[in-house]
C-alpha cells in the first residue's frame, strides 16, 4: 500500500496517453458488461421460466394454425393439469405503429395455467360473461389511458370479420398484473370462443396450446405423448417447454451468445496490444527512473512488481469504471422497456474483473520483465 | 581511522562488440570513515567506473571490495540491491529525481523500502528537507524547481535514510557556478557536522577543493593522492 503514490504517479505520467488508453479500456468493458449483461440476462430469464409448462404448436410453424380439436385430447392426457390457448391476433390501436401484442384465449382455463398472474376474480368472471370482452395488463392500459369499460378498437393485419373490418371492437372487462412472466408476456386478450366465431376464415384454428402439468419430471414422457398422439395426422405438433421454446424463439433473431462473445473477443484482443503498447511505451521512456530506483535499492522484482502493479490498476480501474457504467445503462428506462427487468448479474462483473486481470498480467509482463532486466550502469548512462 | 572502503587489486574490463576494454587495472584504495574524497581525471579515466564499484552498482572483473565490512564484491544482485538501500545514498549529475513525485514524495523514494511508519517517514523527509533549507518546497515537483534546488531534493533524498556512505557523480556538472558553491557548502557541511564520508567523482577542480582528499586517475591507475588540511 504504500508503493500506491509511486504506481499511480507513475500511471499518470503521460496523462492523456492514460485517458486515451483507460477510456479505450473503459468503452471495452462497457460493451463486455453490455453484452454479457444481455446475455446472461436471458440466459437468467430462461432458467427461471417454468418447467411445468409445455407449448404445442404446428410442427412446420410456430404461425401455421391447429386444430381446436386437439384440446380435449391433450386434456385427457394422463399428467396434464390445465390446458389453454393462444390464437395470434396480431393487433394495434389507432395506427399500425402502435402494436398491441394481442391473443385469442380462454381465460379462464389461461388463469389455471399461468399462475402467477394477478388479477381479481370478478374480471375473469366478467370476461366469461361477455363476448367481445378484453382483458389488459396494467401497463397496457397505463399506456393508452383505458379503463375498465371502456370500448377500444383494435385493428388487425391478418383478421377481417364478418363484417368486412378489419378493426375490431372490445370491451375492456379487466385488467391484469403478469410482471412475474416478464416484459414479453402477452398484454392484451380476447376471448377465442367470440374471435373463432366472427372472423372470415381460418376457423377453428389456434396457434399454441399452453398445458400445465401436474409433475414438471414428466414432461419429457407428456411432451412425447402428445406430439405421438398427431403423428401422421393432418397437422403434426411439435411440443416444447417453456425455455426451449423461449431460445428457438430468441434463435430466430440470432445467437446472441455467439455473437456476444465473438464482439467482446474481439475487443478484447485488441485491448490486449493497445495495453502493451501503453506500457511498454512508458517503461522505455522511463528507463533512467527505474535505474535510479534500483539504484537507490530496489530489488529488481520489486520493479518487476511495480509496472506490473502500474499494469493491473491502469486495467482493474478502467475495467471497474466500464463494468459499472454498463450496470448503470441497465438500470435506464429505456432499455428497462426494450428488454424487461434485466440487471448485470454479479458475476459477469466478477468475470469483468478476472479478465482484467488477465489482461493486465498478458500486457504488463513483457515491460515489466524488461524493467526487471534493466542494468543499473548502462541504463544510468543511457545505453 | 578506520577504512570505511577497501580495494585490493581491483581490476574492471569490458566487452566492447569483440574488444575488451579493461577499465581499471589492480586498483588498490582505502578510504577512512569521515573522509571527502574527490574522484579526478579525464574522461575514460575510470572514475565513474570506480565509483560505481564503490556504490555496489557494478561487480569487479577481478579483485577484492570491502564496504562497510562486506565483502561487496561476493554479492549477489538481490544481496546488493538491500546492501545499497542500507548503506549508499546516491547523488547524480542530471539529479534524476523523478518528474511525477513532489520533492517529499521523492526524498521518501528510499524510505519506503524500510519498515518505517508512515509519520516516521514523513518527519524524516522533513527533516532531510530542512537539512538541505528546502522545507518550503516539499510540495514542488522537480519541474517547478531550479537546478540548484533539485540537486538539494536529491541530497535530501541522498542523506535521509542515514547511509554510510554518498556517492556524488560529478554533482555540479549540471549547475552554474553559484549554485556549485551552493551544494559544495552542503557537501562539505555534512562531511564535517553529519561526519558523512563522500566519495565524489568531478571534472571540476573548484568542486575538488572542497574535499580532504584528492585523487586522479589516469587510464584505469591511481597516479596522485593527495590529502587536504581540514
Amino acid at each position: 500500500m504504500k508503493y500506491f503514490g509511486l504506481v499511480w504517479a507513475g500511471l499518470w505520467r503521460k496523462k492523456t496517453r492514460t485517458v486515451f488508453t483507460m477510456v479505450s479500456i473503459v468503452i471495452a468493458f462497457l460493451l463486455f458488461g453490455l453484452l454479457q449483461g444481455i446475455n446472461q440476462g436471458f440466459s437468467t430469464a430462461l432458467a427461471r421460466l417454468d418447467v411445468d409448462r409445455l407449448y404445442v404448436s404446428a410442427r412446420t410453424g410456430m404461425t401455421d394454425g391447429m386444430p381446436i380439436s386437439y384440446l380435449s385430447r391433450i386434456r385427457n392426457v394422463p399428467g396434464v393439469r390445465a390446458v389453454s390457448m393462444w390464437a395470434y391476433f396480431g393487433g394495434y390501436y389507432q395506427e399500425a405503429r402502435n402494436p398491441i401484442p394481442a391473443f385469442a384465449t380462454d381465460a379462464v382455463e389461461l388463469m389455471k395455467v399461468y399462475k402467477e398472474i394477478k388479477i381479481r376474480p370478478e374480471y375473469i368472471e366478467a370476461m366469461a360473461k361477455t363476448r367481445t370482452g378484453a382483458l389488459v395488463s396494467e401497463a397496457l392500459a397505463a399506456t393508452h389511458g383505458w379503463k375498465v369499460g371502456d370500448r377500444v378498437p383494435i385493428g388487425t393485419s391478418i383478421w377481417t370479420n364478418k363484417a368486412g373490418s378489419n378493426t375490431w371492437d372490445f370491451d375492456i372487462v379487466g385488467t391484469f398484473d403478469a410482471s412475474a412472466y416478464g416484459a414479453g408476456f402477452p398484454s392484451f386478450y380476447l376471448n377465442y370462443s367470440y374471435f373463432d366465431e366472427a372472423r372470415q376464415f381460418g376457423t377453428g384454428e389456434l396457434h399454441y396450446y399452453i398445458v400445465s402439468l401436474q409433475d414438471p419430471k414428466q414432461a419429457q414422457r407428456i411432451s412425447r405423448e402428445i406430439d405421438d398422439m398427431f403423428a401422421n395426422s393432418s397437422v403434426e405438433t411439435r411440443t416444447q417447454t417453456e425455455s426451449a421454446l423461449a431460445q428457438s424463439q430468441l434463435k430466430q433473431f440470432a445467437d446472441i451468445n455467439f455473437i456476444a462473445n465473438a464482439i467482446v473477443g474481439a475487443v478484447l484482443f485488441t485491448l490486449l496490444f493497445l495495453t502493451a503498447n501503453t506500457m511498454m511505451q512508458s517503461v522505455r521512456e522511463r528507463t533512467s527512473e527505474l535505474a535510479v530506483l534500483k539504484t537507490l535499492g530496489y530489488s529488481d522484482t520489486k520493479v518487476l512488481i511495480l509496472v506490473m502493479t502500474e499494469s493491473l490498476l491502469l486495467c482493474l480501474f478502467a475495467a471497474a469504471l466500464g463494468i459499472a457504467l454498463a450496470a448503470l445503462v441497465f438500470k435506464s428506462p429505456a432499455l428497462q422497456k426494450l428488454f424487461g427487468d434485466f440487471s448485470m448479474p454479479l458475476f459477469v462483473a466478477g468475470i469483468g474483473a478476472g479478465i482484467a486481470v488477465l489482461v493486465a498480467f498478458i500486457s504488463g509482463f513483457p515491460p515489466a520483465w524488461r524493467a526487471r532486466q534493466l542494468n543499473i550502469v548502462e541504463a544510468l548512462a543511457g545505453r | 581511522m578506520t577504512a570505511l572502503v577497501t580495494l585490493r587489486n581491483v581490476t574492471k574490463s569490458y566487452v566492447r562488440g569483440k574488444q575488451k576494454v579493461e577499465v581499471l587495472h589492480g586498483i588498490d584504495l582505502a578510504i577512512e570513515t569521515g573522509e571527502f574524497l574527490a574522484l579526478m581525471g579525464p574522461s575514460g579515466s575510470g572514475k565513474t567506473t570506480l565509483l560505481n564499484l564503490v556504490a555496489g552498482l557494478d561487480q569487479p572483473t577481478g579483485g577484492e571490495v570491502l564496504v562497510a565490512g562486506d565483502r561487496i564484491d561476493r554479492l549477489s544482485r538481490g544481496s546488493l540491491s538491500d546492501w545499497r538501500a542500507r548503506n549508499i545514498g546516491f547523488i547524480f549529475q542530471f539529479y534524476n529525481l523523478l518528474p511525477v513525485l513532489t520533492a517529499e514524495a521523492n526524498v521518501e523514494v528510499p524510505l519506503l523500502l524500510t519498515n518505517l511508519s508512515k509519520a516516521e517517514r514523513r518527519r524524516r523527509v522533513q527533516i532531510a528537507l530542512e537539512l538541505v533549507g528546502l522545507s518550503e518546497r516539499a510540495r514542488h515537483k522537480p519541474n517547478e524547481l531550479s537546478g540548484g534546488q533539485q540537486q538539494r531534493v536529491a541530497i535530501a533524498r541522498a542523506i535521509v535514510s542515514d547511509p554510510t556512505l554518498l556517492v556524488c557523480d560529478e554533482p555540479t556538472g549540471d549547475l552554474d557556478r553559484q549554485n556549485a558553491e551552493e551544494i559544495m557548502n552542503l557537501l562539505q557541511a555534512l562531511n564535517r557536522s553529519q561526519n558523512k564520508t563522500i566519495v565524489m567523482v568531478t571534472h571540476d577542480p573548484k568542486a575538488a577543493e572542497y574535499a580532504s582528499r584528492e585523487l586522479h586517475l589516469d587510464k584505469g591507475l591511481l597516479t596522485n593522492d593527495t590529502r587536504r588540511a581540514a
